[in-house]
C-alpha cells in the first residue's frame, strides 16, 4: 500500500490542518513507512474475534440529572483568544 | 539538615511528622536545587513563590495526619492546575489557564502537598523522548545530552535529580515506565480505571492512565494510595475496593508466580537487556518467587495495534483546538482557514502526523481495514494476558529494548523511537498495571529497568514483588550534578 500526495492533501483536509507541497512530501514518506509497519496486522485472522471497545468491563453508571456547578460563563469564556464580552468571536461566516 | 532534597519522600514526611523538618525548610531546599537546576529544562511553568508562601501557610497550623504534609511537588504539566498555565507540551495550550483542577492532583493537594510547579512533557504526551515538546528537550541527569525518556520526560529527569521529592506522569503506551527506566527511577502505570482522569488532556481516552514516578517502591505506593479514587467525573473510573497500598506492601512474595514470556525475546535485543532480564529472574527466585515459562503470541503485534488505535483516539481528542474557545489562534481569511492555520501552525511535526494517521484510519472506507482489525487485535493481545494469568500471579519483563539514547538519535526515523515502546505498549491495550522499576547498568553507566506487569486490580501484588525485588538489586543511581556549576 502506499500513500500518495493526493491522499495527504485529502486527509489534511478532513485533519483541518493546512499542509504545503514540502510538508506533503514529507508526512507521506512518514506514513508509508509507518502503514509499512502496521500491515503487519494483516498476517492475522480475525473474522471471529469480537472487537475489544473498552478493557474496563463495566456498565456506565446512572446518576441523576441535576446541574452541580453554574455561573460558569466568566471562567468559559476566561481563556477565549478572541472575546466579546459574552460571546466567542470568529472570522465572519455569513455573507 | 543541608541534604534535604536527598531525602526519599517517605523520610521527608517521617521528618515534618516528627517535627524534625518544616515544610518550608523542605520547600525551600527543592526550591533551591531547581533553580540551580535550570540546564535540564525539566520545568515548564515555576511556581517557587507561591510554593514558598503555601509552606508558610502550611507550618503555621500544620496538619500531620495528612499522608503528603507539606510536601512540594512538581507534576507533569499534562495535568489541569487550577490557575496556573497548563500547556500539555504544545504551543496551542501555550497560555491556557484551566479553571478547574484534575482529580488526581486534587487528592495530592487534599493530603497535604504543595505545587512546585508544571513539568516538561512531549508534546499532548505524544513522544518517547520528550524532544517533541514545544518547550525544548529535557536533559537527563544521568549524563549530558541524552534523552531522559517520554513523554514524562520532565518528570523522571526531576524526580532523578532530586528537584522534586516524587511526581505523576501519564502513561499511554509506555510514557511513565520507559522515562522511570531510562533514569533509574520507579514508574508505576496503574489498571485502567484506577485513576480519574479528569483533568488530564486527553490523547488517547482508552489507553491514559495517571501514575506516580518516585525513587523507591515505598514512596511509589504512598502516592499511588493517594491519586487512585473512584471519581464520578470520569465515566471510565471504576468503582472497586483499593488498598493502603503503602501500609500493606510487604517483601513476603514467597510461593508468588512470576510468568516469563517467551515472545518478549526480540530478535534485536541486545545482550545487556537479555542479561539483565536473567539476573530479574534470579533476583525473583532469590526472593521466594517461582518462575513459569509462559507464551504471549501475540505480542509481536502490539505495536501495529497501538499506532491504530492510539492517532485514532488522539485524533478525535485534539478536534476540540480549533482556535475558537481557548489556546492559539492563527489569523484565516474565513473560518475554516482560521481553522487550518491554527492547527497547522499550533500543533507540532509528531502530532500532526499522528493526527493524520488517526484520520486516515477513521477514514470512510479504510475504518473496516485498520481500525476495526486494530480493536480485534486489541482483543487477542488482552486474551494472551488473561490465559496467562489462569497459571501465574504477574510477568516479568524488560521496561524498554536499550537504555537511554542521545538526543537527536532517533528523531528522523518515526518507527525506530516508536519501537522504544515494544514491551510497555501491550500493558495498556490490555488495559493492565504495570512497573519499572531500576536493577542495573549497561556498559556505559546507563540504568536499565525491569517491568513487573500484575493482573487488573492487583497493584498491590506487583507492588510487593518490586519492594521485594528492590531490596536484592539494591540498585545505585549515579548522578554527579554535572548540570550544576
Amino acid at each position: 500500500m502506499s500513500i500518495d500526495l493526493k491522499t495527504i492533501k485529502h486527509i489534511s483536509k478532513l485533519s483541518r490542518i493546512s499542509v504545503d507541497q514540502k510538508k506533503a512530501e514529507k508526512l507521506a514518506g512518514d506514513l508509508n513507512s509507518i502503514f509499512d509497519f502496521i500491515e503487519k496486522l494483516n498476517e492475522l485472522k480475525t473474522d471471529n474475534v469480537e472487537p475489544l471497545t473498552s478493557v474496563a468491563e463495566t456498565t456506565l453508571k446512572l446518576r441523576s440529572d441535576e446541574v452541580k456547578s453554574k455561573n460558569l460563563r466568566d471562567q468559559v469564556i476566561k481563556n477565549s483568544p478572541k472575546e466579546n464580552e459574552d460571546y466567542f468571536v470568529v472570522p465572519k461566516v455569513i455573507e | 539538615m543541608s541534604d534535604i532534597t536527598k531525602q526519599s519522600l517517605s523520610e521527608l514526611v517521617e521528618n515534618i511528622k516528627g517535627k524534625k523538618l518544616s515544610s518550608s525548610e523542605v520547600t525551600k531546599a527543592f526550591v533551591e536545587r531547581s533553580e540551580k537546576s535550570k540546564e535540564l529544562n525539566a520545568y515548564i511553568t515555576e511556581d517557587y513563590a507561591n510554593a514558598l508562601n503555601k509552606a508558610k501557610t502550611f507550618d503555621e497550623k500544620p496538619n500531620l495526619d495528612l499522608k503528603l504534609p507539606g510536601i512540594p511537588m512538581a507534576v507533569k504539566d499534562l495535568f489541569c492546575t487550577k490557575d496556573l498555565r497548563t500547556t500539555a507540551g504544545s504551543k496551542i495550550l501555550n497560555n491556557f489557564v484551566p479553571t478547574y483542577e484534575s482529580t488526581v492532583t486534587q487528592n495530592i493537594w487534599n493530603e497535604g502537598a504543595i505545587l512546585m510547579g508544571k513539568l516538561n512533557c512531549d508534546e499532548f504526551a505524544m513522544g518517547s523522548s520528550n524532544e517533541t515538546s514545544f518547550f525544548g528537550n529535557v536533559q537527563n541527569p544521568i549524563d549530558k545530552n541524552l534523552v531522559p525518556g517520554g513523554s514524562s520526560g520532565g518528570s523522571s529527569s526531576a524526580v532523578a535529580a532530586q528537584l522534586t521529592p516524587i511526581t505523576i506522569g501519564t502513561d499511554t503506551g509506555g510514557s511513565i515506565r520507559q522515562p522511570a527506566s531510562f533514569t533509574g527511577t520507579v514508574g508505576l502505570k496503574p489498571t485502567y480505571g484506577s485513576c480519574s482522569r479528569y483533568g488530564i488532556v486527553a490523547f488517547a481516552s482508552s489507553l491514559d492512565q495517571a501514575g506516580p514516578m518516585a525513587q523507591n517502591v515505598k514512596d511509589c505506593a504512598l502516592l499511588h494510595e493517594v491519586i487512585s479514587t473512584y471519581d464520578e467525573k470520569d465515566s471510565t473510573s471504576i468503582d472497586f475496593k483499593r488498598n493502603d497500598y503503602s501500609k500493606e506492601l510487604t517483601k513476603d512474595i514467597k510461593g508468588k508466580k512470576i510468568g516469563i514470556p517467551k515472545e518478549y525475546r526480540v530478535d534485536s535485543m541486545p545482550k545487556e537487556i537479555e542479561d539483565l532480564w536473567k539476573k530479574g529472574i534470579e533476583y525473583a527466585k532469590d526472593c521466594g518467587a517461582e518462575i513459569i515459562d509462559i507464551s504471549l503470541p501475540h505480542t509481536n503485534y502490539a505495536l501495529p495495534t497501538y499506532y491504530i488505535v492510539a492517532p485514532a483516539e488522539a485524533s478525535s481528542n485534539l478536534a476540540r483546538y480549533d482556535g475558537v474557545k481557548y489556546g492559539f489562534r492563527a489569523e484565516g481569511e474565513n473560518l475554516i482557514d482560521m481553522y487550518e492555520k491554527t492547527r497547522s501552525e499550533g500543533f507540532g511535526a509528531e502530532v500532526q502526523r499522528r493526527i493524520m494517521i488517526g484520520t486516515y484510519v477513521l477514514s470512510s472506507g479504510y475504518y473496516d481495514a485498520y481500525y476495526l482489525k486494530a480493536q480485534k487485535v486489541r482483543k487477542l493481545i488482552k486474551n494472551d494476558f488473561d490465559d496467562a494469568y489462569k497459571k501465574v500471579d504477574a510477568i516479568l519483563t524488560p521496561s524498554t529494548p536499550s537504555s537511554a539514547f542521545k538526543i537527536g538519535e532517533k528523531t528522523n526515523d518515526p518507527v525506530s523511537m516508536y519501537l522504544n515502546d515494544i514491551f510497555t505498549v501491550p500493558v495498556n491495550l490490555a488495559g493492565l498495571p504495570g512497573i519499572s522499576i531500576p536493577a542495573g547498568h549497561d556498559a556505559k553507566g546507563y540504568p536499565l529497568g525491569l517491568q513487573i506487569i500484575g493482573k487488573a486490580f492487583d497493584e498491590q501484588n506487583i507492588l510487593n514483588i518490586a519492594y521485594a525485588m528492590e531490596e536484592k538489586i539494591n540498585f545505585k543511581n549515579n548522578i554527579t550534578d554535572w548540570w550544576i556549576k
